[in-house]
């Protein structure tokens, strides 16, 4: 049980610069790596955090994972299953084991369905028997701190962070073993930002859920995430427990984005070193 | 007198055959050279503020009341050639969306001297040599070759920097910053701030900066307005602010933020969800979500109570 629940070995991506399909032909193109030779290890019932800017690779690294897109190189194991390796329904079954929940959540809920058919389908495609859809997807809206008497609204009649727990309640509908979170509370306001963490948080104790979690705020990282890695042009800089990684950052790239996260007034900001004796 | 005095405003739209109001009664002052934070969650009317200012508003909203002054002048009312004077030339505007505020079928250096030949009748080489400058001071290398690009050809942060030298290139006295760095990676919300910061010493702007993010705002501003439900919960130095928040709101609003400072998983979220414009009545907004909420709380707007610079509207600090 102490092996890890997602392994990626050596994941690379990479992508063909050069136009002109004669200087290909001849191989003069300029390879570009939006994720170079990567290897990570998800542990189970944990979150861990992968940080860097955009464009840094975060975001196609997730989307290698799920095999959304297709690596050029590398493996991924979920539970020792190498997806790479996988096609047809088989890929379709174990994909479905890792849901992902977006920065936009309104982009990632149909407008013309309400709650109650966002969850009733999903809920459905993983198996459930029509006479308990209303059941499961009640349970799953009080899981995720939404009452049900919301299971009739569509996702325009939801504020931000209702939007966000509604995203978060049709991936939990799939049963998943990983929960893949992209810069999920980023557009959210601040007063709602600590209500969703602290939602990640439940899970991961109720469910004991494993989860990536993708940002670009090391503070959020701090607080949710038992490992980090670092993540600068494709490649993985640093990684550690956050309270090393941000104590003693060693990569230049970690120490800018360190530096960069706002402290509240200059003269009164207090150190991370004063914080942590 | 103060550079921006606004008195008593309200924003609203009629719905229903009533006035839904998003902005209820503000006041504020801000001196040239001052930055100021209007922080509060969506809904707050902070955004609205500010379209009020730069007359802005999109129809059917519209200020139903009060007063808005620059440099003494009233803008309510104002016809529109006397506010496109002052829009652009001595106050204006930077909106979160940078993409939005530039037209993507122009080079920049063409809209740059659209703003110059509107507010300032430079044209030609006077006008060109003004927007090299312009693109200079907000940190653009090789402004001169700039100019023939297009919004495409920048990235996000360069693009929030070309709309900057937009809105400083005519010389305003007040700057209003609306979320301006909310869509950028924090590294480049950094720069932006500190640019921000610069060029405020530089040129002497008065700053009216918007956002939801507290800590953000303290590192640029000197005070800021906390705003709930279209009302001034509380203004204050930002170190008074920092130290001792008078409102319970102010509170909740510091705590909630997650900061490397804390202990991990040292969370304070504020329960509940913000209000909704139009449902609100004379009662404090935050009442619902308050955990020192007093039953007088839920009946009448607390008044407005001033402790030295400092203003808050809380029934718990009526003596």
């Amino acid at each position: 049980m102490n092996a890890p629940l997602l392994v990626l070995d050596r994941l690379s991506r990479r992508y063909e610069m050069e136009k002109r399909p004669l200087a290909r032909l001849f191989g003069q193109s300029r390879p570009l790596f939006a994720v170079k030779e990567v290897s990570l290890e998800v542990p189970r019932g944990q979150i861990t955090g992968l940080v860097g800017e955009s464009g840094c690779g975060k975001s196609t690294l997730a989307r290698l994972m799920l095999r959304l897109e297709e690596p050029t190189s590398g493996r991924v194991l979920l539970d020792g299953t190498d997806l790479t390796a996988l096609h047809g329904a088989a890929l379709k079954r174990e994909r479905r084991r890792m849901q992902m929940v977006f920065q936009d959540a309104g982009g990632s809920l149909n407008p013309r369905k309400a709650a109650r058919r966002l969850l009733g389908e999903a809920l459905a495609l993983a198996g459930a028997p029509a006479e308990a859809l209303e059941d499961r997807a009640a349970a799953l809206m009080r899981q995720v701190g939404l009452d049900p008497v919301l299971l009739g609204r569509y996702p325009h009649e939801l504020s931000g962070g209702q939007k966000q727990r509604l995203a978060i309640a049709r991936a939990l509908a799939m049963e998943p073993r990983l929960l893949v979170a992209d810069e999920p509370v980023s557009a959210l306001d601040v007063s709602l930002q600590a209500q969703i963490m602290r939602l990640l948080m439940e899970l991961r104790d109720s469910l004991g859920l494993t989860m990536l979690f993708i940002s670009h705020d090391l503070a959020l990282v701090h607080h949710l995430c038992a490992h980090v890695a670092v993540m600068s042009a494709g490649e993985i800089v640093e990684r550690g427990h956050p309270r090393e990684v941000l104590r003693a950052p060693q990569h230049p790239y970690t120490r800018r984005l360190l530096a960069a996260v706002p402290r509240g007034p200059r003269a009164a900001s207090p150190s991370l070193e004063q914080a942590e004796p | 007198m103060a550079l921006l005095e606004i008195d008593d405003l309200h924003v609203g739209f009629p719905a229903g055959g009533r006035m839904v109001e998003v902005v209820r009664g503000l006041t504020l002052r801000l001196d040239a050279g001052q930055a100021l934070g209007l922080v509060g969650e969506s809904g707050s009317g902070k955004s609205q503020t500010a379209l009020a200012v730069m007359s802005l508003l999109r129809k059917p909203l519209r200020v139903t009341r009060g007063s808005i002054r620059l440099e003494g002048q009233e803008l309510v009312g104002a016809p529109e050639a006397t506010l496109r004077h002052f829009r652009g030339g001595a106050m204006s505007i930077v909106f979160q969306d940078a993409m939005a505020g530039l037209n993507p079928v122009f080079p920049i250096g063409t809209q740059l001297m659209d703003v110059l030949a509107a507010h300032r009748g430079l044209t030609g080489r006077a006008a060109r040599a003004v927007a090299v400058e312009a693109l200079e001071m907000v940190g653009i290398r090789e402004p001169a070759a700039r100019l023939g690009h297009y919004p495409h050809q920048f990235s996000g942060g360069m693009r929030q920097r070309v709309l900057i030298a937009m809105a400083i290139a005519c010389r305003p006295k007040l700057l209003i910053a609306d979320e301006p760095t909310t869509a950028l990676d924090v590294t480049v919300q950094a720069q932006i701030v500190e640019l921000l910061h610069e060029l405020r010493q530089k040129l002497g702007l008065a700053l009216l900066f918007i956002t939801h993010n507290l800590d953000l705002m303290a590192e640029i501003c000197d005070r800021a307005i906390v705003l709930y439900g279209g009302r001034m919960m509380e203004e204050a130095p930002i170190g008074p602010l920092f130290e001792a928040p008078l409102h319970p709101y102010g509170r909740a609003l510091l705590d909630c933020v997650p900061r490397l400072a804390d202990e991990p998983g040292a969370l304070h979220p504020i329960e509940g969800a913000a209000p909704t414009p139009g449902r609100l009545g004379e009662a404090c907004p935050f009442a619902p979500r308050c955990g020192l909420a007093l039953p007088r709380c839920a009946e009448e707007a607390p008044p407005e109570l001033a402790f030295g610079p400092r203003r808050a509207a809380c029934w718990r600090l009526v003596p």
